[in-house]
């Protein structure tokens, strides 16, 4: 039977692991001969999403869903949230430590990816709820 | 050009994903910062990293990038998980001892173009 959702848990600061729910997501994308730029799009969301988790969270879980019309990335997770929402998705600014920064991460450039990648993208983050990404993709 | 020439001209060494030196690739994009190659690179694209970690497969992987180019002589310090990961993902990964400035700037004087420019 054909899958139309992942649910991925991922754990935090687990950089071995990380890119495995988005590299499942992409998998199950293949199978519904998605556009090949809508399923990059999508990567690129749900990758960046997870790495955010894994660098920022304290674990969370990712989940891709494909729709008639669209595919729904998100991304939930159990705090701390993220303190400054607008700062956050400026270009190159980055809270990443630094031994995460020497395995390539902390660019800055992560949140900016997800919107510049999404149709419409849902950011909620609270020090108390935690952090809520949506990022929705159209398929036509 | 295909990533056998790429070889030929970094004198690199194929680490993984040896079965497919015939691809093709159509740009290349060098960078130490993984969302820097995933805002700015396309698909068939070779990337030049210092990076050696399965993060960078995992990068490639997403963006259906061609292969990849390890440089600075790293040979030593891929990590077996990369090495493992690439294989499953069917991704090219060639060692130079060459630094990136030089191994970008070989690709570049043959021809080989900077994403954004290949079409």
């Amino acid at each position: 039977m054909e899958t139309l959702k992942v649910v991925w848990q991922v754990e935090k600061m687990d950089f071995t692991r990380a890119g495995e729910g988005s590299s499942k997501i992409k998998k199950m994308l293949h199978q519904f001969s998605i556009r090949p730029d809508i399923m990059r799009r999508v990567a690129i969301i749900s990758y960046e999403a997870e790495v955010n988790l894994v660098i920022h969270s304290f674990g969370g879980v990712l989940q891709g869903e494909v729709f008639p019309d669209k595919v729904v990335v998100t991304a939930k997770d159990k705090g701390p949230g993220i303190e400054d929402l607008s700062k956050a998705m400026k270009a190159g600014f980055s809270t990443a430590p630094l031994e995460v920064r020497e395995l390539g991460f902390g660019a800055g450039m992560g949140l900016p990816n997800i919107k510049r990648s999404a149709d419409k993208l849902d950011l909620q983050s609270s020090e108390e709820e935690g952090t809520e990404l949506v990022a929705t993709v159209y398929l036509s | 050009m295909n990533l056998k020439k790429v070889n030929q001209l970094v004198e690199g060494k194929v680490v993984a994903g040896e079965e497919f030196l015939n691809r093709e690739i159509k740009a290349a994009y060098g960078a130490d910062l993984l969302s820097d190659v995933l805002a700015f690179t396309e698909s068939n694209t070779l990337l030049l990293t210092g990076l050696v970690n399965s993060q960078v497969v995992r990068t490639a992987e997403m963006l259906d990038l061609s292969g990849i180019v390890v440089v600075r002589g790293k040979i030593e310090t891929v990590e077996d998980h990369t090495l493992e990961l690439a294989e499953e993902c069917n991704i090219t990964i060639i060692a130079t001892e060459k630094t990136m400035f030089e191994s970008c700037g070989i690709l570049f004087h043959h021809g080989l173009k900077p994403c954004g420019y290949a079409n």
